[in-house]
């Protein structure tokens, strides 16, 4: 409860209480206050600039000439605002082939997380049975292992199954549900009141009209929580991509920009305005929809209190 | 009664019939590739070759292997540097933030903006931060007259920089630890300000322990992040300058994607996921002596 929520009359006096002896005076305390304050203020401002220099740093070497881009020592700001860096730099490779692959690929990888993640996640949260609490521990633990230990193993799965150079291993892992992404979503259904469900129950509601109908309505929130990290997830994924893709015109937008810089060794404005065309899309979203990433975080972080 | 466990039963099968996506994935993506991976470890598989048994031989040439060792350094000195630097670095942010300073809302905005930015593009931007020459950390220290390192270049400064970049995209943490720090009931502050204790007997003896479970759930989770975290190294570095950023999890890379042994692969990524549970347990154990719990 913060002090200054309570009514005026009832707020306990911050000044020093007669019957404790006191270290310090009021007024000493309020310096030691003030001091603080602008202390924090100092490290919030350095900190922060120390953050959002590189993406400035980004931008302006975006517009950068060549001569000055391998200036030394180098200079923040360029003298003169190369624009066509950022046609130069899309058109130097088939970027918008690229694009179109992330898309395609992030897109169904999203739907499948969402689809597949949301029945597990109300079993695991309102549907009693036996095994569940095995089952959950699983699937926790499954969270912990590296994704190195099971590179190998679906590598050989995949080439089997003939789906080496194609999107299938990219995109079919999606549809089986994410560890991750059921805890989140199961996290969130657990705080939905009981009763809701029960009196729905005793109408006569089945278990998938009550998530149809009060679930997932109630739940946007965290759905929409999980599709944004799954896009953040999918539309950055180097790994798989570089290891199943085979055929250029296949790539992915991060295995674009890699061909892109084995070309362009030294040419950093241009690739710094590749960066920017990837990273401004979702520099935006998160911008418009930072709360939801903030409920993301709190519902698995918070989980050690 | 009976109608009681035939709903329980119903209910059973509900569960079950629910979970499947989940238990299909499981067996064919995650539980089922972990048991075939331990299997495998044990063989001799060159990629378009049959495997056959070895026993623990893979095992006796891991531990001969002085790459495995330099390997397991720069796993410990990148994991353990990116985790304690993050998580400190994020609790005082957060400590800061929590003084309910003006533009809170910014400040954390802008921490938070990086770490969501993951992925390649952000790594071709940090190889030109860290650039020796053009960089803007060799930039900015020349402004205040320091002769910046060779960062990525230099076998002695390459994980550092690394570290610097992963402390950059990991101020996610912040928020957690503002969400903490708002939690802790003004009561105790209070208490403890009329026991005489001033602000750093405050700090010490009620925002630390009330905090310390959620600090420590964040270095385990710091920890299992960092230890296994390779493909930015791969695209940045690829274990480069003379194997300086060589880490496990791209040791693991290298023997399955570029010299096709399969079974050698998987042992190195055993010994990886023992790392971690080794330093997971370790944690665990030594949490004894520091967490606080409310309720035990």
């Amino acid at each position: 409860m913060a002090l200054d929520t309570l009514p005026k009359g009832t707020r306990p006096r911050p000044k020093a209480a007669s019957h404790v002896p006191r270290t310090l005076t009021a007024e000493q305390a309020a310096r030691i206050r003030r001091i603080q304050r602008f202390g924090a203020y100092f490290i919030l401002v350095l900190c922060s600039a120390a953050f959002i220099l590189p993406l400035l740093w980004m931008f302006t070497t975006s517009l950068k000439g060549q001569a000055s881009v391998l200036e030394f020592p180098p200079r923040f700001i360029p003298d003169e605002f190369h624009w066509n860096n950022y046609p130069d730099a899309w058109t130097a490779m088939p970027f918008t082939r690229f694009l179109f692959n992330s898309i395609l690929v992030t897109a169904l990888s999203v739907l499948g997380t969402v689809v597949s993640c949301i029945l597990p996640a109300y079993a695991f949260a309102r549907l009693r049975a036996r095994s569940r609490g095995v089952m959950f521990a699983a699937m926790l633990a499954t969270m912990m292992v590296p994704a190195q230990v099971t590179l190998v193993p679906k590598f050989l799965l995949f080439s089997k199954l003939g789906m080496v150079d194609s999107y299938w291993p990219l995109v079919l892992p999606n549809f089986f549900g994410s560890a991750l992404f059921i805890f989140l979503l199961r996290q969130f259904f657990t705080t939905i009141p009981e009763e809701l469900v029960d009196s729905a129950r005793v109408d006569g509601a089945g278990e998938l009209r009550i998530l149809w109908r009060i679930m997932i309505p109630l739940s946007m929130p965290a759905i929409a929580t999980v599709m944004l990290m799954s896009f953040i997830h999918n539309w950055g994924e180097y790994l798989d991509p570089l290891i199943y893709l085979r055929t250029t015109d296949k790539y992915t937008l991060p295995l674009g920009i890699a061909l892109f810089r084995g070309e362009h060794d030294d040419q950093y404005n241009l690739m710094m305005a590749v960066s920017m065309m990837v990273l401004t899309p979702i520099i935006a979203v998160f911008l418009a929809a930072q709360k939801y990433f903030i409920r993301g975080i709190t519902l698995t972080g918070i989980a050690g209190r | 009664m009976t109608a009681y466990t035939l709903r329980g039963r119903r209910e059973a099968r509900r569960f079950h019939l629910f979970t499947t996506p989940w238990m299909i994935g499981f067996v064919l993506f995650s539980g089922g590739p972990i048991v075939a991976s331990l299997v495998i470890s044990f063989t001799n598989w060159e990629l378009l070759a049959s495997p056959h048994w070895v026993g623990l031989q893979n095992y006796r040439q891991l531990w001969h292997d002085p790459d495995f060792w330099l390997a397991v350094k720069n796993t410990v000195y990148f994991g353990a540097g990116s985790a304690l630097f993050g998580v400190a670095f994020n609790f005082v942010l957060a400590l800061m933030l929590n003084l309910k300073v003006h533009g809170q809302a910014i400040f954390r905005t802008i921490i938070y903006l990086p770490s969501v930015l993951t992925g390649i593009a952000t790594a071709l931007l940090w190889i030109n931060i860290l650039h020796p020459d053009y960089g803007l950390i060799n930039y900015v220290l020349g402004l205040v007259g320091i002769q910046g390192p060779g960062w990525l270049v230099d076998e002695h400064w390459a994980i550092p920089g690394l570290i610097i970049m992963s402390v950059w995209s990991a101020g996610n943490a912040v928020i957690i630890f503002l969400a903490g720090l708002q939690g802790v009931p003004q009561s105790l502050y209070e208490a403890a300000e009329i026991d005489g204790a001033g602000w750093w007997g405050r700090f010490r003896h009620v925002t630390v322990p009330m905090m310390s479970p959620i600090i420590f759930f964040n270095m385990i989770v710091g920890f299992i992040g960092s230890l296994q975290a390779f493909t930015l190294v791969l695209f940045m570095t690829d274990g480069g300058p003379n194997n300086a950023t060589l880490v496990l999890g791209l040791y693991v890379y290298r023997y399955a994607f570029q010299y096709f042994e399969l079974g050698y692969a998987s042992t190195i990524a055993w010994a990886l996921f023992s790392l971690i549970i080794a330093f997971t347990a370790a944690q665990f154990w030594l949490a004894r002596r520091w967490v606080h719990y409310e309720f035990k």
